[in-house]
């Protein structure tokens, strides 16, 4: 196994992990999921197929592809992680009918914010594939 | 199949087993924080004023906490009907509230002041029947409910006045204690002797029926 290709194969495990928790979270346990927190999904699940065929064929613009949904996806947390934290006043969320995206239950595990995790996981998603890049660059 | 193809298959085959494990290990922790919720609060399954459908000393009880606006509720009516039907002597109804769509509250009163002239079950199964006219989950109109039960023969004036009664007010604040005490999050929930559904399903709640009944036989 070369290096650069289990760089992308962890980007996939992330994506998969980050899918598979979101449908668990959403589907099992019946938390509804509210509009931020879809676009984070919109971003994050396409890269389940998108990363996973890229590894199956090794090819290298499926990180390509995969790029701006993970940076959407960093910024679509990010927004939403700043939005729990109180550093964007509430008055400014755009999805005040339904689930409210700022006064929800987010929390699992003791206390660990599930926009957290996205965050996090785009981030790690996105500086991988950076890096992957930027190695298997001719 | 090369290694790489090899290792993207077995960590898709790995992430959905544990996606299956998981589910299978939450909804047990699920039921069992349930069963042990009822047995608990076993005295909150039944009250003296729910109605009772079938022999009053059956050994099987099935107790459905429903919403007469919800529509899985009523897809269910007739599958609880048949299981008494299946077992006539051995199962009975107790039919709980649980108003968790707007405008169910006052079908739900409705509902008790048909209890008063005797057309419970006429008034419920109209009302159940013309449920996609009135209970639209945006923008309930109750006035065609009220419309569906003076069909099965009602007196509406009558029940409108006795809807307004404290009794039936208070009724209702009964059944709302209860379901919260219970955990009940979703209609219908069904209880069987106390048992709740380890998922819920048409299947299970006739599996669960059957287990309880083969328990009772004497």
């Amino acid at each position: 196994m070369n290096r650069p290709w289990t760089l992308l194969l962890l980007t996939w495990v992330i994506s998969v992990v980050a899918t598979a928790s979101a449908l668990f979270i959403g589907e099992v346990m019946g938390m509804t999921p509210c509009v931020l927190c879809w676009y984070q999904r919109i971003a994050m699940f396409p890269l389940v197929a998108i990363l996973g065929i890229a590894c199956y064929s090794e090819d290298r613009r499926g990180a390509v592809y995969a790029l701006p949904l993970a940076l959407a996806g960093i910024a679509l947390a990010g927004y939403h992680t700043l939005l729990i934290a109180g550093f964007i006043p509430k008055a400014w969320i755009p999805c005040s009918a339904g689930v409210s995206c700022a006064d929800q239950q987010l929390a699992i595990l003791n206390g660990i914010q599930i926009p957290w995790l996205s965050l996090a996981a785009f981030f790690c998603i996105a500086g991988l594939l950076i890096i992957y890049l930027r190695k298997t660059s001719k | 199949m090369n290694s790489k193809k090899l290792s993207v298959a077995v960590i898709l085959g790995i992430a959905l087993v544990a996606f299956l494990v998981g589910i299978y290990l939450y909804q047990n922790r699920v039921q069992n924080a349930q069963e042990q919720q009822a047995a608990q609060h076993a005295d909150r399954l039944v009250r003296m004023h729910s109605p009772v459908l079938g022999p009053q000393n059956a050994p099987v009880t099935i107790v459905e906490f429903f919403d007469p606006a919800c529509e899985t509720c009523r897809a269910f009516y007739p599958i609880v009907k048949n299981l008494m039907k299946q077992y006539p002597t051995e199962v009975r109804l107790v039919l709980r509230y649980a108003p968790f769509h707007s405008g169910s509250d006052q079908v739900v009163k409705l509902l008790e002041a048909a209890k008063k002239q005797d057309k419970y079950w006429e008034v419920l199964e109209m009302v159940l029947a013309a449920q996609p006219m009135w209970a639209d989950h945006g923008n309930p109109n109750v006035e065609l409910a009220y419309k569906a039960a003076e069909h099965a023969g009602l007196d509406l004036k009558l029940a409108l006045t006795d809807a307004s009664s404290p009794a039936i007010e208070a009724v209702l604040q009964q059944d709302v204690q209860d379901l919260t005490a219970l955990n009940v999050t979703m209609t219908p929930t069904f209880f069987v002797n106390g048992r709740p559904l380890p998922s819920f399903g048409e299947e299970q709640l006739a599996q669960l029926v059957a287990q309880e009944v083969a328990k009772n036989k004497p």
